[in-house]
């Protein structure tokens, strides 16, 4: 008897596309950029919150101390959230917090830290988003943790107990 | 009547040619090449998000700088990863899925040659 191959190929090439995706189905398909550990802090100049003076990154960032960059703007709502988590770790002595306040208007910041207190140290603007993007940011908020100008960990979206933990057992 | 019926289909055909007569400046096939990071699924092009608009501002400071399409795709590359750029590269991932469809059409090909060709003679 002669065997139909045609049959068995098709079948098998059914098979074999059914599984894959069958499991690409269950396949996450929001993609976070990768974290890059020990990456170093980029050099941008912008301007200081609130005043014309231009300040650039290594005035900001200086060796043996730890920093926590936070990108934050007033009309995000998870900002709200995540700020007394940020007024939690001001009270921590090594950690300095800078706030890069995102394409915002600047009375509506003011506003914003009127409300909710200032943990910021220093607080630097973006107005168009490009800094963001140097960091490879791509949404508010988003926190950066550096120490000696290289970031250690990266936090996409709002801070929570959990990761201020965790941020404590780094600063140790 | 019928003249100028069809004057003012002629004048919409011609108004819609033009709405897309810059279709071949650099930063928009840039940013049609780049993938919105907040709205996974529309290019950069496409998106009026906060992310996609300031991309736009970027590209377009950077060809104003001088420089290329690569150095752009590159300088975002390594900020972002390869999934911002929505062709993706030539490298050992991705030999299967650039050389899959010319394996196929060389396959199809002799398929077809097999049947019609062969049977013929």
């Amino acid at each position: 008897m002669k065997i139909k191959i045609a049959p068995i190929i098709v079948s098998i090439l059914f098979l074999v596309f059914f599984v894959i995706f069958f499991l690409g189905l269950k396949n996450t398909n929001i993609y976070v950029p990768s974290v890059k550990y020990e990456k170093e802090v980029p050099f941008f100049t912008t301007q200081l919150f609130n005043t014309n003076k231009k300040i650039n990154s290594d005035e900001i960032f200086k060796n043996d101390k730890y920093y926590l960059m936070n990108i934050w703007s007033s009309w995000c709502i998870p900002c709200r959230d995540e700020h007394r988590f940020l007024i939690e770790l001001k009270n921590e002595k090594n950690l300095e917090i800078i706030g890069l306040n995102y394409k915002d208007k600047i009375t509506n910041a003011q506003n914003f830290l009127v409300e909710l207190k200032n943990p910021y140290t220093t607080i630097i603007s973006d107005f168009d988003g490009l800094i963001a993007i140097e960091w490879g940011a791509y949404g508010v908020p988003e926190s950066f943790l550096i120490s000696n100008k290289k970031i250690i960990k990266k936090i996409v979206g709002p801070l929570n107990e959990n990761l201020v933990i965790e941020i404590k057992e780094l600063l140790k | 009547m019928k003249f100028l019926r069809s004057l003012i289909i002629l004048f919409f055909v011609f108004a819609f040619h033009n709405s897309n007569a810059h279709g071949d400046n650099l930063d928009i096939k840039i940013t049609k090449n780049l993938r919105c990071l907040i709205c996974q699924g529309q290019s950069v092009y496409d998106s009026d998000s906060e992310f996609a608009n300031s991309v736009k501002v970027l590209v377009s400071q950077k060809l104003d700088e001088g420089l290329s399409e690569k150095d752009i795709y590159a300088f975002l590359k390594n900020k972002y990863g390869e999934w911002i750029l929505y062709e993706p590269e030539f490298n050992k991932n991705t030999y299967f899925l650039w050389l899959l469809p010319i394996l196929m059409f060389l396959i199809g090909g002799a398929i077809i040659y097999k049947f019609i060709i062969l049977k013929k003679s």
